[in-house]
């Protein structure tokens, strides 16, 4: 398998980067469990207020908690001059895009996906519908980590991104949150959350198919071969 | 070479379609007041009051149209992005450029005049209802595409980003839509729906084609005047530029 040698190596250093600064690792989940406790505090904290509310604001937080780490998904890249080296290079660029967004996928989406428990628990979720939570985070976490890989490509190369990166990426958000929060919803009324968990992951299939190719093109943007 | 081809090889030309657009563009901009202020005429004056909600529906002559300019000027927009992506030709990014705020205007437009005819008929402003979530989202699409390309310094370089991002938000348009469409009916069933298809009136279908008319009338002359501004800003280094401002041709 030495094709996918480059792939492979841009994993492992993404990997390897983010946990050489563990603390920015552990910043989405603090950041998340502040937001659930500023919404337990806010709704009363009441288990009977808490429960009907607590799967979409999981959702809610998840995706906030990972879209803050979508401005450093590419800049590093772009500031130290590893990007010019890639669009240089004879490796093929949407190759190294999924690289990228497994990385990232593996280190926010399932980092967070991992962390919901503590977050379902602050928020009294009833527990049966906890597995059924993190198998849509699961899937909808890499769906977004897409939307945001086309997002941050995009902006990369701009002084600032901030409130632009937002603007960009929340309403695309929108599908996956509806039939994320949608599964969870199905259980809770007793039915099969079947429909909505295969939506999802038909969603996040094509994200996956198509967001990469989008990445490496706005990426290339303001670069010595445009696009 | 095929003359229809030429023709289109020469309007991607700035200097050519600087003065195309210019020769076309009053054309298009009284027709689309003519058109306009007939439509109206008709709309809020001679067709009949509805039988159920009374003069609070004449808002749909101008809800409508604009309803339906919203999606069409994406489509164009992002239809302007592939050419730019594919072909590079620069006056496809500047049309692009063009397009997303008036397109932005009148999915504002139908927003707020759904507001406005949402709170006496269904009595909020605000309801979830699928078309008009799905109308918001789209103003935020715009609002993205907009954004994005003002942040780049270099005009070219933004439109080519906001090129992208259109391609990605007319894939993402139909899915927002249908996703939106099934939130809502797994929530609380069928809106209330006053408007059947076919249950309109043919006296009051004729002011809502005119004022469709005039609103793409209107969206060609807008575009043309945009694009024609957008031209000069970018090209006030050149001869032809300089002697358009100046009056010397």
């Amino acid at each position: 398998m030495t094709a996918l040698r480059p792939y492979r190596a841009l994993l492992a250093r993404d990997l390897k980067l983010a946990f050489r600064r563990r603390a920015d690792l552990l910043l989405p989940l603090g950041f998340a469990t502040l937001v659930v406790l500023l919404f337990g505090i806010a709704l009363g904290g009441t288990p009977e207020r808490l429960a009907p509310v607590s799967a979409p604001v999981i959702w809610v937080t998840v995706l906030l908690a990972g879209f803050l780490s979508l401005d450093g998904l590419f800049r590093p890249d772009v500031e130290d001059g590893t990007l010019d080296g890639w669009l240089g290079g004879a490796t093929s660029m949407v190759g190294l895009m999924y690289a990228k967004a497994i990385a990232h996928w593996l280190l926010y989406g399932l980092g967070l996906t991992l962390s919901t428990p503590l977050l379902a628990m602050l928020l009294n979720l009833p527990v049966d519908l906890l597995p059924v939570m993190l198998a849509a985070l699961a899937i909808g976490t890499l769906g977004a980590t897409q939307i945001g890989l086309v997002a941050a490509a995009l902006t990369a190369r701009l002084r600032r991104s901030g409130i632009l990166l937002a603007l960009i990426v929340m309403p695309l958000y929108l599908p996956l949150l509806i039939f994320g929060s949608g599964a969870v919803d199905a259980v809770r009324l007793g039915e099969s959350p079947k429909g909505a968990l295969l939506l999802l992951a038909a969603q996040t299939v094509l994200l996956c198919t198509l967001a990469p190719p989008a990445a490496a093109a706005g990426l290339r943007i303001g670069s010595d071969n445009p696009p | 070479m095929n003359p229809v081809l030429r023709w289109f090889h020469q309007l991607g030309s700035p200097p050519y379609f600087y003065r195309f657009a210019g020769r076309w563009m009053p054309w298009f901009g009284w027709s689309a007041l003519l058109l306009g202020a007939l439509g109206l005429y008709l709309g809020m004056v001679r067709a009949p009051a509805d039988y159920l909600q009374g003069d609070s529906f004449r808002i749909i002559y101008i809800h409508v149209p604009c309803a339906w300019m919203s999606l069409f000027v994406y489509v164009v927009l992002a239809v302007n992005g592939t050419i730019a992506l594919i072909w590079r030709i620069k006056l496809s990014e500047l049309l692009l450029l063009a397009c997303a705020p008036v397109g932005a205007m009148f999915t504002a437009i139908t927003l707020i005049t759904g507001m406005l005819w949402g709170k006496p008929t269904w009595g909020a402003y605000w309801v979830w209802d699928a078309r008009l979530t799905s109308e918001l989202v789209l103003l935020f699409l715009y609002f993205g595409v907009i954004g994005l390309a003002s942040a780049y310094d270099d005009v070219r370089q933004g439109a080519r980003a906001a090129a992208v991002l259109a391609l990605v938000g007319v894939v993402n348009v139909p899915i927002i839509h249908f996703s939106v469409k099934w939130w809502n009916t797994l929530h609380q069933g069928e809106t209330v729906r006053i408007f059947g298809q076919s249950s309109i009136d043919a006296s009051m279908v004729w002011p809502l084609l005119v004022m469709a008319l005039a609103t793409k009338l209107y969206f060609a002359f807008a575009v043309l005047l945009r694009t024609r501004g957008l031209l000069l800003e970018q090209e006030r280094a050149k001869q032809w530029a300089r002697d358009a401002v100046t009056g010397a041709t």
